[in-house]
């Protein structure tokens, strides 16, 4: 993404992160000073957040306003300075791949045990590596496994099967 | 003052008792280990060896912890001064003269000198702390909810603003993992707050998923297909560690400086280590006789800053563990695990709980010594570790830390949060937000919240409680001289006069 509307999105996401939790609060009886609710803090944290929200929202403007001021003036000197952090593209793979391994931990260990739930956490994993071979990968799994039953299941003793009954 | 040298003696007895010391070795030992691997620091550390903990009882789980804690950081320092890759912020700045140290071939001088001027440090914040905490302690039984809060506001607000970057997304951050922490059932009246239909959530956000969510699996995230491969490094041999007398000399005095700053800093509470390096870095700078040398490889560069990071830690110690308020991330993640065990930090911590206090101590000391012994017959392997490659570093990580918050509670839901605290903190990382005032926040959040609601209702409403009371004004009157510092410096940098090289 572009840093130059960086701050203007983070603080759009504030503002709304913010008024959704402080909307929300106004379910649980917000009370007054003297007695407060359990509503109170929650809605005085969300207005607080808004806040910064606005504050980051308008300095960014600023921020902007100033750049292209200075732009006009003394052509790229400015616009190198913002840009001068190495841009990287979206990286789809790696990120697809990191959150299905989460994931797929989560469902296996609770459906079909310890086991599969490593070697398809460690496995697909590791796909999001450009430059894994699934050579490499099939040994890295099978390792941690070995890894995981001689720590975890044997060794801490986890409460999870090896293998689930329903596995399969 | 001789009570405390008796209760201290009591510590190292009880450190020193071979179960004990065990579990203190194995701690410094793995946190060593996941501190040298690339893109982790203590933070990740920390969080993923925490469920190792929960088997043990109180004492040698809070002995291990310390252990994993002084092994990380002393890990990062490796990766710094030998890779130029700070896997943790305080050590961006051993890096700038650390790394150069290497590439002129004195790498081992420099983790050596970085190893004294730590056990130097640590010392002299240790000492510092067996005085300073029944002072405080004693100050800490006087105040009221008001005090609290007052002191609890400046520690949010100073770990804010006196961190690197934009003071603004630091607060916005802060008030995010607050609002974390109301999520579950009010103390108070027992409404569910912000746990939409989940009963997982009725005990609260889990601090191991959150840590590791938002300081784990977000940095895969952001370094997956980046991280490539680390080029072949430079030897590093026992021998060469031992740094020259003309070289002790030259860090003899940045030492003690930077030890200096580091207990100054860390006795206020909410000011980072991150900050404290760039100060003793900057003054090493100021008053050498040569400040353009910096940045090539002096001795100083490496000294001043890694003993203010290590002597801040110990003197942090004070104001998390007698007044419960921890000062930084890390301060506050060893909270939340002593509230796992059972333990509430405050002032009453050193009265009934005397042998983990003092036991804690003494096994600081006892960790620092095992850490030199380790690390001079290990040297070669964590070299040696630094060049495992990233591919087959973050997929191992990922399921220690899947299978690491299942067990916190032998419950799957907290897999499922790891996930989305995960992706919320790479999000917010993307952003350029700073994510660790979030577990500050997330640990302060309730007391804050408590004690507001206390000193409220004590005064029937009136908000004016927290300026009548003398200590409560004081400390609210620093806090606005804080925040009105941030505007000034933040208007004198907009206006474009001359920005200071340490602004924020």
């Amino acid at each position: 993404m572009s840093p130059r509307y960086r701050d203007h999105l983070g603080g759009l996401l504030l503002i709304v992160i913010g008024l959704g939790a402080a909307f929300q609060a106004q379910g649980y009886e917000v009370g007054t000073l003297r007695q407060m609710g359990p509503g109170f803090f929650p809605t005085a944290l969300g207005i607080i957040l808004a806040l910064t929200g606005v504050v980051l929202f308008g300095t960014a403007i600023a921020a902007n306003a100033r750049l292209a001021k200075a732009s006009k003036a003394a052509a790229h000197d400015t616009q190198q300075d913002l840009e001068d952090e190495p841009r990287y593209s979206p990286e789809w793979r790696g990120w697809f791949c990191i959150c299905v391994s989460v994931a797929a931990f989560a469902l296996l260990a609770e459906y079909s045990g310890l086991l599969p739930a490593t070697f398809a956490c460690v496995f697909i994993a590791g796909l999001g590596d450009r430059e894994n071979s699934l050579r490499d990968l099939l040994v890295l799994s099978v390792g941690i496994s070995i890894a995981a039953v001689v720590v975890f299941w044997w060794g801490l003793g986890v409460v999870l099967p090896l293998f689930s009954r329903s596995f399969m | 003052m001789w009570q405390s040298l008796l209760d201290l003696g009591y510590g190292f007895g009880l450190a020193l008792q071979p179960q004990n010391l065990m579990w203190c070795f194995i701690g410094v030992l793995l946190g060593n280990l996941i501190g040298v691997l690339p893109g982790t620091g203590p933070l990740t550390a920390i969080s993923m060896l925490l469920p190792l903990t929960f088997s043990l009882q109180p004492v040698p789980a809070v002995l291990m912890l310390a252990g994993i804690y002084y092994g990380s950081q002393y890990g990062g320092a490796i990766g710094a001064i030998l890779l130029n890759l700070p896997s943790h912020p305080p050590h961006a700045v051993t890096c700038l003269d650390g790394y150069p140290m290497t590439r002129k071939g004195k790498g081992g001088t420099a983790l050596g000198l970085t190893m004294l001027s730590s056990f130097f440090a640590a010392s002299v914040g240790i000492i510092v702390m067996v005085f300073g905490s029944p002072l405080l302690v004693q100050v800490a039984f006087s105040f009221g909810p008001a005090e609290l809060f007052s002191i609890m506001l400046l520690g949010l607000v100073a770990g804010s603003t006196m961190s690197r970057g934009s003071p603004i997304k630091a607060v916005a951050m802060t008030v995010i993992g607050m609002l974390l922490g109301t999520v579950g059932t009010d103390v108070n009246t027992g409404t569910q707050r912000f746990t939409f239909g989940f009963l997982q959530l009725a005990d609260g956000v889990e601090l191991v998923a959150l840590a590791m969510g938002v300081f784990g699996i977000a940095d895969f995230l952001m370094n997956v297909n980046r991280l490539g491969h680390i080029g072949s490094l430079a030897k590093v041999r026992v021998r060469d560690m031992w740094p020259s007398k003309a070289e002790l000399k030259q860090a003899l005095m940045p030492m003690l400086r930077g030890t200096a700053v580091g207990t100054l800093f860390g006795a206020m509470p909410g000011t980072g280590p991150t900050i404290t390096t760039f100060i003793a870095y900057a003054l090493e700078q100021k008053i050498s006789r040569t400040p353009e040398k910096f940045g090539t490889g002096m001795v100083a560069g490496v000294a001043a800053p890694e003993a203010a990071a290590h002597s801040k830690t110990q003197v942090d110690f004070i104001p998390t563990m007698s007044l419960g308020i921890p000062g930084d991330a890390v301060m506050a993640l060893l909270l939340g695990a002593l509230m796992i065990h059972g333990i509430q930090p405050g002032p009453r911590l050193i009265i009934d709980h005397p042998d983990l206090f003092w036991g804690l101590i003494a096994s600081f000391w006892i960790g620092n010594i095992l850490l030199m012994l380790l690390n001079v017959p290990l040297i070669g392997i964590w070299v040696k570790l630094l060049q495992v490659p990233y591919r087959f570093l973050f997929p191992s990580a990922i399921f220690f830390i899947a299978i690491g918050a299942y067990s916190v509670n032998n419950d799957f839901f907290a897999i499922w949060e790891v996930l989305v605290f995960g992706v919320l903190g790479a999000v917010f990382t993307a952003l350029k937000f700073p994510v660790a005032p979030i577990l500050l926040g997330y640990v302060l959040g309730p007391m804050v919240e408590e004690n507001f609601r206390r000193a409220l209702l004590l005064s029937r409403g009136d908000m004016a409680i927290f300026v009548q009371q003398p200590i409560s004004a004081a400390i609210l009157g620093f806090v606005i001289l804080l925040l009105a510092a941030q505007v000034f410096f933040a208007v004198r940098a907009k206006s474009g006069l001359r920005r200071l090289p340490l602004a924020a």
